[in-house]
């Protein structure tokens, strides 16, 4: 587990930048490092569908503070290095096309998914939790973190709706 | 006799109090009896908790804000989210018993197909549905108070 400690540590590396940079879209880069490390992360632990939900909310995350902390456009350059940008361009999309076909040989054909976790949960999941509702064996104990973080989300949602809505806030700039 | 009328006008009309008084109690119930049977039956602790929410609001918009808050108050309402989730936590710690965080720490599972089944998740089932219910109707509360502050202005 040497890559991931590295990884670790590029990642809290990265934090620190992002909390002492100056440059407010310097830390906003930094922070996305850190996402895209924990994406890697997730990818190293073996867990692919939660590196793919991290990286989407990662990339929107990051859109949305660029745009927040962007004062006005940045100008868009035309003139100079046309070819330049060209040719990086088509590079990307060819790399990008390459990895895309390696990756998508990799996939299992259609109408065979390995379904190994699931068959392990139908067979051995009665033995092991007791429960009959398998969905609630699932949620409540193989999946048990999950269910920990939706109950800290739901709180922080009835937080959020109380500290918007709340009546001191709204009156305090009438007054 | 204009004294009770004036109390009539809080809140829906006598039709929808009336079925309200009926049907509120059943639906607090139905919900409890779907977190209870969370690990036997389909359900479980969001959806039960969900459904007792709503016998709340149901009563909440049948007979208007004060006599709702009467069953369970703000200050109430927050203590019991807190509860909810540290009792979450608190059968999540107690796991350690057993080897490690969150573990089915029960030596008998008892039964299958019975109440007493399943371990630890019963309790998970509870306190996600003391969380859950208390949650969402909170949330609807602070949205009522806060349609009265913008009224009042």
């Amino acid at each position: 587990m040497l890559e991931l400690q590295l990884l670790l540590l590029f990642m809290i590396s990265a934090a620190i930048i992002a909390v002492e940079a100056k440059d407010m879209i310097s830390s906003v880069i930094a922070l996305g490092t850190v996402g895209i490390g924990l994406c890697l992360g997730f990818l190293l632990l073996k867990a692919p569908d939660l590196a793919i939900t991290q990286l989407v909310a990662e990339i929107l995350c990051l859109i949305i503070l660029i745009r927040a902390t962007l004062k006005q456009d940045l100008p868009l350059v035309r003139d100079g290095r046309w070819f330049f940008n060209t040719f990086s361009t088509l590079c990307f999309i060819v790399i990008f096309l390459i990895f895309v076909f390696l990756a998508l040989k990799e996939i299992s054909v259609f109408g065979n998914p390995e379904m190994k976790i699931a068959k392990e949960i139908l067979t051995g999941s009665l033995d092991k939790t007791g429960a009959t509702n398998f969905i609630t064996s699932v949620i409540l104990d193989f999946r048990a973190y999950d269910t920990l973080g939706e109950a800290t989300i739901l709180f922080a949602a009835v937080i959020g709706v109380a500290a918007v809505m709340r009546k001191i806030g709204r009156n305090k700039p009438r007054a | 006799m204009v004294d009770s009328n004036k109390k009539e006008e809080i809140g829906m009309s006598f039709m929808v109090k009336t079925v309200t008084r009926l049907t509120a109690v059943v639906i607090l119930l139905f919900g409890i009896y779907i977190v209870l049977h969370g690990h036997i039956s389909p359900g479980g602790g969001f959806a039960g908790g969900l459904i007792i929410a709503l016998s709340f609001v149901q009563v909440m918009i049948a007979f208007g804000k004060d006599i709702a808050l009467r069953k369970l108050s703000e200050a109430k309402a927050a203590v019991l989210e807190s509860v909810g989730g540290l009792l979450f936590l608190t059968i999540a710690a107690l796991g350690f018993l057993g080897g490690h965080f969150l573990i089915n720490f029960f030596a008998s599972k008892g039964r299958p197909f019975t109440l007493f089944s399943a371990g630890t998740i019963p309790f998970y089932n509870i306190a996600i549905a003391i969380k859950v219910a208390v949650g969402l109707f909170s949330i609807f509360i602070v949205l009522v108070i806060l349609k009265r502050a913008k009224k009042e202005e």
